[in-house]
């Protein structure tokens, strides 16, 4: 290549140049919060192989304001992050395709969703109830 | 005409003989409901400086060459119109990521001799045959496989999508992976192999964070995030060395 002068612009501040690019961060700055959430529960599972005495004192732990706050918070960008995860689903998916026509990207969101929201319940309906 | 209006239009000026870093210049320009940018651009350098410098060519959104950043946003300046931004005023610079070799004009070689060549972006025949065995045929269903990723036009808008590209240029990018799957899911084509270095490299599939704009911002409907993350499973195949039993063309 010949060596013509050219100029290089900076890339600094680049994901605030664009509203795509605050969300791409957001969604993920929010798998931050995931990962703390599921090493509290790695902890907890570590705890109660300790014994009772362990186990009684991750539950107390829980209790706390902090610790209630974070979990507020967790839910809060965990939900976000489950929304954005089945948003880029239909680009992680493979070529799905019913009669030689692509899916529909908004089945592939939708289903997902719907398949959250459900399992979301279920764990609920087991742990409250069962 | 009785409905022409005036729009304040901002564009990019950098002269590498003079300038040491770019600035904006701001043109008054009269346009009607059907003006693009592109004709608002020409009528800069046809009225008002000839010396504004921009790249262009068909007019109507099929040679690409007319990509430009209007108000922030990777679009081809034939394909938007000045309507939908007055009364506020248009931005226009040249695509990002890539450097500025005058005014809206970018150095794009990086892309065409390059990164498109190292791809192989041509059929690539396992057992090539005669002339005279006649064409090769292909199912309307093995052509769809194929078919939005072959409508690319290389306009770069994507690269200019796609902050990992402007962070690491050494990533091959949206359009160059676009069509290395284009050319590997086409049913005559052979060459995934001579490939595959570049796509199971770093700075392959595995560069791509899936911002995901580049599909976005596709002015032809090609959806290069999706060929990138369907091939980081091909890649994976690939470094377990199971890829060449499921690819039924594969390791000719």
């Amino acid at each position: 290549m010949a060596t013509v002068k050219t100029y290089v612009r900076p890339m600094q501040g680049w994901w605030r140049r664009n509203p795509y690019f605050v969300r791409y961060m957001i969604r993920e700055g929010s798998s931050v919060f995931l990962a703390t959430y599921a090493i509290i529960l790695l902890v907890g599972l570590l705890r109660l192989t300790q014994g009772e005495a362990a186990w009684d004192s991750w539950r107390a732990a829980l209790t706390s304001p902090w610790s209630i706050l974070f979990h507020w918070l967790a839910l809060l960008t965990v939900s976000y992050h489950a929304w954005t995860w089945w948003k880029v689903a239909p680009k992680t998916a493979p070529d799905l395709r019913v009669g030689g026509r692509p899916l529909p990207e908004m089945l592939i969101t939708a289903g997902g969703v719907l398949a959250t929201l459900a399992t979301s319940v279920l764990v609920y309906v087991i742990v409250r109830w069962m | 005409m009785a409905d022409t209006r005036t729009i304040e239009i901002e564009v990019l000026r950098y002269n590498p003989e003079k300038d040491a870093e770019p600035h904006f210049e701001t043109f008054q320009v009269p346009f009607t409901n059907d003006t693009s940018v592109l004709q608002g651009l020409l009528y800069i350098k046809d009225h008002l400086d000839g010396s504004l410098t921009f790249r262009w060519s068909c007019r109507m959104a099929i040679c690409g060459s007319c990509g430009k950043m209007v108000n922030g946003k990777p679009e081809l300046s034939c394909h938007t119109f000045l309507r939908d931004y007055y009364p506020g005023k248009v931005r226009i610079e040249p695509l990002s990521h890539f450097p500025v070799l005058r005014d809206l004009v970018i150095d794009q070689r990086d892309f065409t001799e390059k990164k498109l060549p190292a791809i192989k972006p041509y059929i690539v025949p396992g057992n090539p045959q005669p002339l005279s065995a006649g064409t090769y045929v292909q199912t309307p269903q093995q052509f769809h496989k194929y078919y939005q990723y072959s409508q690319c036009i290389n306009c770069l808008l994507c690269y200019a999508a796609c902050p990992q590209y402007g962070l690491k240029p050494d990533f091959a990018g949206p359009a160059v992976l676009a069509l290395l799957h284009r050319y590997n899911a086409d049913s005559r084509d052979r060459g995934w192999e001579e490939r595959a270095e570049v796509l199971n490299a770093e700075e392959g599939v595995w560069g791509c964070t899936l911002v995901g704009y580049c599909s976005e911002v596709c002015p032809k409907g090609v959806d290069p995030a999706h060929a990138i993350n369907q091939n980081k499973v091909n890649s994976t195949m690939d470094y377990f060395g199971v890829l060449k039993f499921l690819m039924p063309r594969g390791g000719s």
